[in-house]
């Protein structure tokens, strides 16, 4: 409703008033967003968590990895660890930080790589259709088919432990899922008429797709791979956690939720905190998909 | 054109006003608020309706004529709408009535069909469930009651072998027929007032004809009223008694369908036929409206249409034009209209004072 | 402004090859099935005659309407024409020069001559790119500079009365129907073509920015030099616009002839149904029963013999067994008016066929049907 345009013709006088100003599609969805302020709020709570692993390196007060018997399992609040120790004598803040790395890590590559790869799959087979839309679509199916943690667990059990596999893991097991929104989202685009219309003036289809298809399919693919990075997190964390992952003493938010559970019932919260930060950074990632997804939102 | 029309006095007398109109809005307002801007909808409808008359409003888009029809079912989103005025259905006052009351209102008393029938059905159930589902709630029947009644309701649309269709999915149907099986479930309940939001636009003409005939037909039978939103003014012709022109959320033409669409006052009405192809000379250009329909964020003070008018003059602007009604119950909202003789009468009076380059 | 759009209708076409009496376009036994396929292998139970086995031809700066229900094919025909979808058979014969032969037009000839306007003013622009860039597309396809495609862009806003200053860097959400046709139109223009498919392009308009467009549809005609073949089921904007008139059917050409003998002697039940359906503005000349009763059936499997035998209400055991033939539609004068019914075919066995000796006469004038 709120975009009745403003007339066409310079004459009425009655339009010469108030017109809309006239913004690119960026402009008018940062515009929607300006007054979203969960999404503005998580946003700055992403970068904030971003920073800290970038700078984790000058911002944690001790080195992470540095243990010591006898300021074992300190509780939070403490004197010199201010969130306390682990099982190690570790201090919990560097750890944290110096983990935030790995898992932001987890949580970004993977979903960059998979988007890529996913997203190209996708376009081809939902814009091509027909036969080659067929075997990508039911190869993908097949990976589909087992639920996601089990087939993590299964890759990186036969590729081993260490960060590359993980990474390769956790991208094998997010494309399927993302060729899929792409593959939807080209299909939709690709039976509308000015795709015809663009046929119908010659241009080939590698023009098509990149100047008419891409544009288009890139909203929804972004928003849904945002809401990946999350779940790539969880996944990291709990291979880490069954030892698939980053193996010890590398700090990681996973791997020290796992190695912590031991000490569940001596220092419950300081247990908890890498499972705090996971649930923070999930939760602030898909809030801020959520409102990328209500202002990306375009009212034909 | 005017001389042409004879008073016609018995007809003066039939429409003298009775008392029981079923139907009445009084200076309806419907405002749109965002943080942008206040789209002003609709700005002061006001029109009374009697028991088994059919009214046309007609309008191009952004008029308001949906939105209007709308709000009688309160079908509008409740966090971004003002509305003020009166809207009242029989006893009912539709500005007061609770969101209980409204939604056992909606679909028994009053009713409505769309334009685009699948948005309308539920793709997951078949026509007949659709039906009786309806009937089970608003009238407390069973099952096999409701299915009956589907039945006899899919004949009463005319649908060919409706023991079969009952058990049709949406999608199974053509078009038309999918019309009729919204009509059906619309009238499921013997609604008092049907409201019809352009039911006929998408349909073939060879269908459209069929479907108003049916809807004109079954509005006798059952001696509903019925409000029916359209741009068309041919589709108006064939269902209307009542003709209402709206223009940037005001009607500013009312009266008998003919009066209306053979006699048309207002410039707008006039403009608007003129503009409506049908046997012109295929030589000469055809007449348009200049200019686009007002920014209903920033309405012009006085006539909305002013800008695009012929015959528009710096009166025009000043002040919104006085509603000017004649004998049979006419109405136009322009200055240049009069009242001459209980008919009323255009006069482009100072025409091109205004007239835009 | 480029050189591009400057051809008038003043001076003869540079583009033109085949003189005035070729036709800009041969339409010869165009035919379109689309199989249904269904079951686990995907197998081929059925198919749409979409499109069976039509010809016709446009003249050179004529309109030709074509008219039908939803479902009769009409789209499906543009799209072939335009080569969106493959044809199972036929030619296309662009100004005299066969499409896609060797000896003939290249595809990418027939994309620069040909083009379409699209219906739908939602779907047809891209509503990621400004109004601009959707329209200099055509053009940069085509090799030209970017610089120069936006130059052409924005000539062509003006030339369909949109400022380009005002509304070139605008997206399509930011536009009205009627200002989002005109944009329609001119990247259809901005290849510089010769004739141009109009597919419901005033369907979807309010009547008075109908008018409008229509106004500026006929004046491009006349400045560009163009050749239409306008599409609508809207009988009185056909009526208007149009030269010839073809009527289709189920996928086929029932009645194919000059405007004024169409609509005002229809030789076919189909269009005579069709012109009864039109409405009348005046309250007092209501019908009480629908001219033309039911859908029209299913094209998976059309009627045998005259497909509209199913709904008219002269249908006789002959129309049943054998399916009238229009005639050749190829080889008939712009003048002549061909119908594809028994009763207008002398000796075809139809009860109100007409007398063979009254057979020299033209067919149109054979009478009185009703």
């Amino acid at each position: 409703m709120t975009d009745i345009p403003a007339g066409s013709l310079p004459v009425d006088k009655s339009q010469s008033a108030p017109s809309t100003k006239v913004r690119g599609y960026w402009g008018s969805v940062w515009n929607r967003l300006r007054y979203d302020y969960t999404t503005l709020f998580c946003m700055a709570l992403i970068a904030a968590i971003v920073l800290a692993a970038i700078f984790a390196p000058w911002l944690s007060p001790m080195d992470p990895e540095k243990s010591s018997m006898a300021n074992r399992l300190r509780p939070i609040g403490h004197a010199k660890f201010g969130l306390g120790t682990d099982e190690q004598g570790r201090d919990m803040i560097s750890r944290l930080l110096w983990g935030g790395r790995v898992s932001l890590l987890m949580g970004i590559v993977p979903v960059c790589f998979a988007t890529l790869i996913g997203g190209a799959f996708g376009i081809i087979a939902g814009y091509y259709g027909g036969k080659v839309n067929m075997v990508i679509m039911r190869t993908m199916d097949v990976f589909f088919a087992f639920p996601s943690v089990l087939l993590a667990v299964a890759i990186a059990g036969s590729l081993g432990g260490g960060i590359g596999n993980q990474m390769i893991t956790l991208t094998v097991v997010l494309i399927p899922p993302l060729c899929r929104v792409a593959e939807t989202a080209t299909a939709q685009v690709r039976s509308l008429d000015f795709v015809d219309a663009a046929r119908a003036s010659g241009a080939s289809t590698y023009s098509i797709i990149t100047s008419h298809v891409l544009i288009n399919v890139l909203s929804p693919v972004l928003v849904y791979s945002s809401t990946l990075v999350s779940i790539s997190i969880i996944l990291a964390s709990g291979l880490s956690f069954l030892g698939l992952g980053v193996s010890p003493p590398t700090a990681d938010w996973g791997l020290m939720l796992s190695t912590l559970r031991q000490s569940i019932y001596v220092q419950p919260l300081v247990a908890a905190l890498p499972g705090v930060c996971i649930l923070i950074t999930s939760i602030a990632f898909n809030l801020v998909s959520d409102g990328l997804r209500q202002a990306m939102d375009v009212k034909a | 054109m005017n001389e042409m029309r004879s008073p016609d006095l018995s007809l003066v007398e039939a429409q003298s006003e009775t008392p029981e109109a079923y139907v009445k809005v009084k200076d309806l307002e419907v405002r749109f608020v965002s943080r942008e801007a206040t789209v002003k909808a609709v700005n002061g409808v006001s029109f009374e309706l009697k028991k088994g008359e059919v009214l046309c409003v007609i309008g191009e888009s952004g008029s308001g004529k949906s939105v209007m029809m709308r709000s009688l079912l309160q079908l509008h989103a409740k966090k971004r709408t003002r509305m003020t005025g009166e809207m009242r259905v029989g006893e009912h006052d539709i500005m007061k009535v609770t969101e209980k009351r409204m939604s056992e209102l909606r679909g028994s008393t009053i009713s409505m069909i769309f334009q685009e029938p699948m948005t309308a059905l539920d793709p997951l159930y078949t026509i007949g469930d659709q039906i009786a589902e309806t009937v089970m709630r608003h009238e407390r029947v069973d099952r096999d009651a409701g299915w009956k009644r589907a039945l006899e309701l899919l004949e009463l649309v005319r649908v060919p072998s409706p023991e079969r269709r009952l058990k049709a999915y949406p999608h199974e149907l053509s078009g038309g027929l999918r019309q009729r099986a919204m009509i059906a479930v619309a009238l499921s309940c013997r609604p008092s007032l049907l409201l019809a939001d352009e039911p006929t636009t998408a349909l073939d003409a060879s269908v459209q004809i069929q479907v108003l005939v049916l809807l004109r037909k079954l509005q006798r039978e059952m001696g509903m009223s019925m409000i029916f939103v359209t741009h068309d003014l041919g589709v108006a012709a064939q269902i209307a008694d009542k003709v209402a022109v709206m223009y940037a959320g005001r009607i500013i033409e009312y009266g008998n369908a003919r009066d209306v669409l053979m006699h048309p006052e207002h410039p707008y009405t006039r403009a608007m036929l003129s503009s409506t192809i049908k046997d012109q000379d295929r030589s000469a250009p055809l007449d348009t409206i200049a200019g686009t329909p007002p920014d209903l964020r920033a309405l012009p003070d006085g006539c909305s249409f002013a800008p695009r008018c012929k015959y528009a003059g710096p009166e025009c602007l000043a002040a919104m034009p006085p509603e000017v009604t004649d004998g049979r119950n006419h109405m136009a909202r322009c200055v240049r209209v009069s009242a001459v003789r209980g008919l009323l009468a255009f006069e482009p009076g100072l025409a091109a004072a205004n007239v835009p380059a | 402004m480029t050189d591009v759009i400057e051809t008038t209708a003043s001076g003869p076409d540079k583009r033109d090859r085949g003189g005035p009496a070729q036709p800009m376009l041969i339409v010869e036994n165009i035919k379109k099935y689309f199989p249904i396929r269904a079951g686990l292998l995907n197998k081929k139970v059925a198919e749409v005659k979409a499109v069976d086995d039509i010809s016709f031809y446009v003249l050179k700066g004529e309109t030709l309407g074509i008219v039908g229900e939803s479902g009769c094919g009409k789209s499906t025909l543009a799209r072939l024409l335009m080569y969106l979808i493959d044809k199972d058979e036929g030619h296309l014969i662009l100004d005299g020069d066969p499409v896609g032969e060797k000896t003939g037009t290249s595809l990418d000839g027939l994309r620069r001559s040909l083009q379409m306007v699209f219906q739908d003013s939602y779907s047809s622009l891209n509503p990621r790119l400004p109004i601009e860039n959707s329209i200099a597309y055509g053009p940069k396809v085509q090799g030209a500079t970017a610089k120069s495609a936006k130059e052409q862009a924005r000539a062509l806003l003006e030339k369909v009365g949109l400022k380009a200053d005002r509304f070139g860097q605008r997206y399509p959400h930011e536009l009205s129907g009627g200002q989002k046709q005109r944009v329609n139109i001119a990247r259809a223009l901005a290849l510089d073509p010769r004739l141009l498919i109009l597919d419901e392009a005033v369907s979807a308009l309010d009547k008075s920015v109908e008018a409008q467009v229509l106004n500026l549809l006929g004046d491009l005609k006349e400045q560009l030099n163009l050749t239409y073949i306008f599409i609508s089921h809207d009988l009185h904007v056909v009526k208007y616009i149009s030269d010839r008139v073809l009527v289709m059917y189920l996928g086929q050409v029932v009645e194919i002839g000059p405007v004024d003998k169409i609509y005002e002697n229809p030789l076919h039940p189909y269009t005579q149904a069709l012109l009864a359906c039109r409405l009348s503005m005046d309250p007092d000349e209501r019908v009480d029963s629908a001219p033309l009763a039911g859908d029209p059936p299913n094209p998976v499997n059309p009627p045998s013999g005259c497909r509209f035998h199913t709904r008219c209400p002269f249908a006789e055991e002959v129309c049943m067994s054998k399916a009238p033939s229009l005639g050749d539609a190829l080889r008939a004068d712009a003048s002549e008016h061909l119908a594809a019914c028994h009763m207008v075919h002398a000796g075809s066995g139809h009860s109100k066929a007409p007398n063979p000796d009254t057979r020299q006469l033209p067919l149109w004038q054979q009478g009185e049907m009703r």
